[in-house]
C-alpha cells in the first residue's frame, strides 16, 4: 500500500483513445462493462421497464412466484420484486458514486496536505488514518448508526470513513515521491505558490492511478450498502435496497427462494462487473499498478 | 568590468545538520565562498561531484537556506528573504535544472511549460499562445512543438524548452545547473551556442555549473574551481586555462581530454579519494591529494585570495614532489 509509485508517464489524447480501444478488446473488460451497463441502464430506465410501483403493497398478491406479470415474483407484502430490484439499483449506484466521489475529494486533499506539509503533521495524519483503518467496518457502521440513526446518509458516511484513509495514504505516498522531483523544484524556483504546485504539478500525476483504484473499490461500497441495509442500518423501509430485499427473502428462503435470489443476484452481477472492469482499466491504463488494490 | 555586480556572494556557508539528538553536528556543503557576477558576464563554477556546486546554486536561487554570509542580487540582500518578498526577484533570476526532461512537468504541454512563468507572475494582457510561439522561436523550436508533452521530446529539445522557460520573463541572470548533462556532444554544442547567442541578444548574466571543462572554455568569462565546498582558484577563464596556479586546477585541466592526440601531455594524477566532508583534512584541505604538498600544507590553512595555495604553480616551473611518497 505504501510503496512509492513514481510519477506515471504523461498521456496524450491519442494514448487515451488507444487505451479505450484496448479495453474494448479485452474480453474480461468488455464483459465487465456489459454487466455494469446492464445495471446502470436498468436503474436509469426503471420506470419504463416496469409499470409496478416498487413500494406499493398488494396483500392479495403476496409470495407470487416469477411469472410474465411479475418477472421476479412478489415479496411478503405483494410488492413486485423486479421493480424493487431496478429501483434498488438506483440506491446502490447513488451510494457508490456519491460516496466514492466524496471519499476521493477528501482523500486527495488530506493526502496532499500530509505528503507536502511538515513532517509532524504527516506523522499525526498517518496515525489518524491507521487508527481509522483499524476499525472493523461493521463495528464502525454500528457505532455511527447509534449516533445518527439508520439512513442513506449514514451509509454514505460509513463508506467515506472506510475509504478516505486508504485514498489519503496513496496520495500522500505519491506526493512525497513527486515533491522532490526536479519539475517541482523548478516550479519553486519560478516562484510558484504551494497551491499552484499541488494543483498543477502534483495532483495530475496522482489522480490517474487513484481513480482506477477507486473504481475497483465500488463493489466493496455496494456490498457495504447492501450489508448495512440487510442489517437494518441502511435505507429505511419501504425504500427498496438490494440488502433489504435479501433480508425480506431470508426468512422464507426455503418456501419462496426467489425473493432472496432477486436481492442477491444484482449484488453478484454488479460486483463482478465492476471488478472485471476495474482490473482491466488498471491493466490498460497503468500496468505498473498490477497486483495492487 | 567596472559595472556594479548584478550578483554578489559574500562568504556564504551552507550547513547540513547530521547525527541524532545527542551527537548533533553539521557538515558544510558550501564552506565560505565569495564571488561577484557583473551584468552580461558568464561565470562558471567547476568541480567534481559533491564539491558543493549545486548546493551553492540552490542557495543563490533561495531554494536552500544559508548558514552564514550574504547574497546580494541587483542591490537587494536576498538570503533569508521570505518567499513572498523573494517572488518579484524571481522574475529577474531564473534557474535551469540538470535533468532536461525531468525538470519539465510530465503532464503539461510544451506551450504551457514555457508560459508557466507568466501564469505565476502575471502576463499583463499578453496572449500566452503568441508568447509560447515567440519563445519557442527564440530557442529554435518550431511552433507546433507547443502541443507536445515532455516525454515526446529528445534531450536536446527538452533542454531548449528549459531555456525558453528560463528566458520567458526576460531575466537579468540565469543560473544553469549542468546545462549539457545527459546530452550527446553535438547537441551539447548546439545548446552552448544557443546560450551564447541568447546571452548576447538579451544581455544576460549567467552562472553555469558544470564539471565539463570544454563547456567552461566555450562560454565562461570567469571561472571558479570548487573543492570540498570552497573555491581553490578564481580567475579569467583564458588565464586559468593557460596557466593554472592551484595544483587542483592543474590536475583537472590535465585530465581534460584534448582533441589533438599528438599534443604533448603531462597528466597529473591525483592519489586517494576525495576526503569526506565529515572529516575535513587539516591545513590546506587539498594536501592529502596534492602531488606537491609540503609540511606546511598540513599545518596551516592556505592564504585567502584568488588562489588558495601555499605554493602556487608558476608557468614552466614544477615544484619538487612531496616527500612522503616516492
Amino acid at each position: 500500500m505504501s510503496e512509492a509509485v513514481s510519477s506515471p508517464p504523461a498521456r496524450t489524447r491519442s494514448d487515451f483513445g488507444r487505451s479505450v480501444r484496448r479495453l474494448l478488446r479485452e474480453p474480461l473488460g468488455l464483459f465487465g462493462l456489459s454487466l455494469v451497463l446492464l445495471v446502470i441502464l436498468g436503474a436509469v430506465f426503471a420506470d419504463l421497464l416496469t409499470q409496478w410501483d416498487p413500494t406499493r403493497i398488494n396483500p392479495r398478491d403476496r409470495f407470487l412466484g416469477p411469472s410474465a406479470a411479475h418477472l421476479l415474483g412478489t415479496d411478503q407484502l405483494g410488492r413486485d420484486l423486479f421493480s424493487r430490484v431496478l429501483h434498488g439499483g438506483r440506491i446502490a449506484l447513488y451510494v457508490a458514486l456519491v460516496s466514492t466521489a466524496i471519499s476521493l475529494a477528501i482523500g486527495i486533499v488530506l493526502g496532499l496536505i500530509a505528503g507536502y506539509g511538515p513532517r509532524w503533521l504527516d506523522n499525526l495524519m498517518i496515525l489518524l488514518f491507521d487508527a481509522m483503518k483499524s476499525f472493523p467496518t461493521v463495528m464502525l457502521a454500528l457505532a455511527l448508526v447509534t449516533i445518527t440513526g439508520p439512513s442513506l446518509t449514514s451509509v454514505i458516511l460509513v463508506v467515506i470513513l472506510v475509504n478516505v484513509p486508504g485514498y489519503a495514504r496513496i496520495v500522500r505516498t505519491q506526493t512525497i515521491a513527486i515533491k522532490s522531483s526536479e519539475f517541482v523544484t523548478a516550479a519553486q524556483s519560478m516562484g510558484a505558490s504551494t497551491a499552484r504546485i499541488l494543483r498543477v504539478h502534483i495532483m495530475p500525476n496522482v489522480i490517474g492511478p487513484l481513480v482506477i483504484l477507486a473504481s475497483m473499490d465500488i463493489p466493496v461500497v455496494i456490498a457495504i450498502e447492501a450489508g448495512m441495509s440487510f442489517l437494518g442500518l441502511g435505507v429505511r423501509p419501504p425504500t427498496p435496497s438490494w440488502g433489504s430485499i435479501l433480508n425480506d427473502g431470508f426468512g422464507q428462503i426455503r418456501e419462496t427462494p426467489w425473493i432472496a435470489i432477486a436481492g442477491g443476484l444484482p449484488i453478484i452481477i454488479i460486483t463482478l462487473g465492476f471488478t472485471f472492469l476495474g482490473e482491466t482499466l488498471r491493466d490498460v491504463f497503468d500496468p505498473r499498478l498490477k497486483g495492487r488494490g | 568590468m567596472t559595472a556594479a555586480p548584478i550578483l554578489s556572494v559574500d562568504d556564504v556557508q551552507v550547513a547540513f545538520p547530521v547525527g541524532g539528538l545527542l551527537a548533533r553536528d553539521a557538515i558544510l556543503g558550501v564552506a565560505g565562498v565569495s564571488f561577484e557576477v557583473r551584468p552580461g558576464e558568464t561565470f562558471a563554477l567547476v568541480g567534481e561531484s559533491g564539491s558543493g556546486k549545486t548546493t551553492l546554486a540552490r542557495a543563490i536561487n533561495g531554494l536552500q537556506d544559508i548558514s552564514q554570509g550574504a547574497i546580494t542580487f541587483e542591490g537587494v540582500r536576498i538570503d533569508g528573504l521570505g518567499r513572498a518578498r523573494m517572488k518579484p526577484l524571481r522574475r529577474r533570476m531564473s534557474m535551469m535544472f540538470q535533468d532536461p526532461v525531468g525538470s519539465l512537468s510530465p503532464r503539461m504541454t510544451v506551450g504551457d511549460l514555457v508560459t508557466e512563468p507568466f501564469r505565476i507572475h502575471g502576463h499583463g494582457g499578453r496572449n500566452l499562445r503568441d508568447e509560447a510561439v515567440r519563445l519557442l522561436n527564440l530557442v529554435g523550436l518550431p511552433a507546433d512543438f507547443a502541443g507536445r508533452y515532455p516525454h515526446q521530446l529528445s534531450g536536446g529539445q527538452a533542454r531548449r524548452v528549459g531555456v525558453a522557460r528560463a528566458i520567458a520573463l526576460d531575466p537579468a541572470l540565469i543560473i544553469a545547473d549542468e546545462p549539457t548533462a545527459g546530452l550527446d556532444v553535438s547537441v551539447q554544442g548546439e545548446v552552448l551556442n544557443l546560450l551564447n547567442e541568447l546571452r548576447e541578444r538579451l544581455g544576460l548574466a549567467m552562472v553555469i555549473i558544470t564539471h565539463n571543462l570544454h563547456v567552461v572554455h566555450h562560454v565562461a568569462d570567469r571561472m571558479a574551481v570548487m573543492y570540498l565546498g570552497r573555491f581553490v582558484e578564481v580567475g579569467e577563464t583564458g588565464t586559468v586555462f593557460a596557466a593554472p596556479r592551484h595544483p587542483y586546477t592543474a590536475a583537472l585541466l590535465s585530465a581534460n581530454p584534448e582533441p589533438d592526440p599528438d599534443r604533448a601531455r603531462d597528466r597529473i594524477t591525483l592519489p586517494a579519494e576525495v576526503p569526506s566532508l565529515m572529516s575535513r583534512p587539516s591545513g590546506c584541505e587539498f594536501h592529502t591529494r596534492c602531488p606537491w604538498a609540503q609540511a606546511k600544507c598540513a599545518a596551516m590553512p592556505p592564504p585567502a585570495g584568488d588562489v588558495s595555495c601555499h605554493f602556487p604553480l608558476s608557468p614552466g616551473a614544477r615544484p619538487p614532489p612531496r616527500e612522503d611518497r616516492p
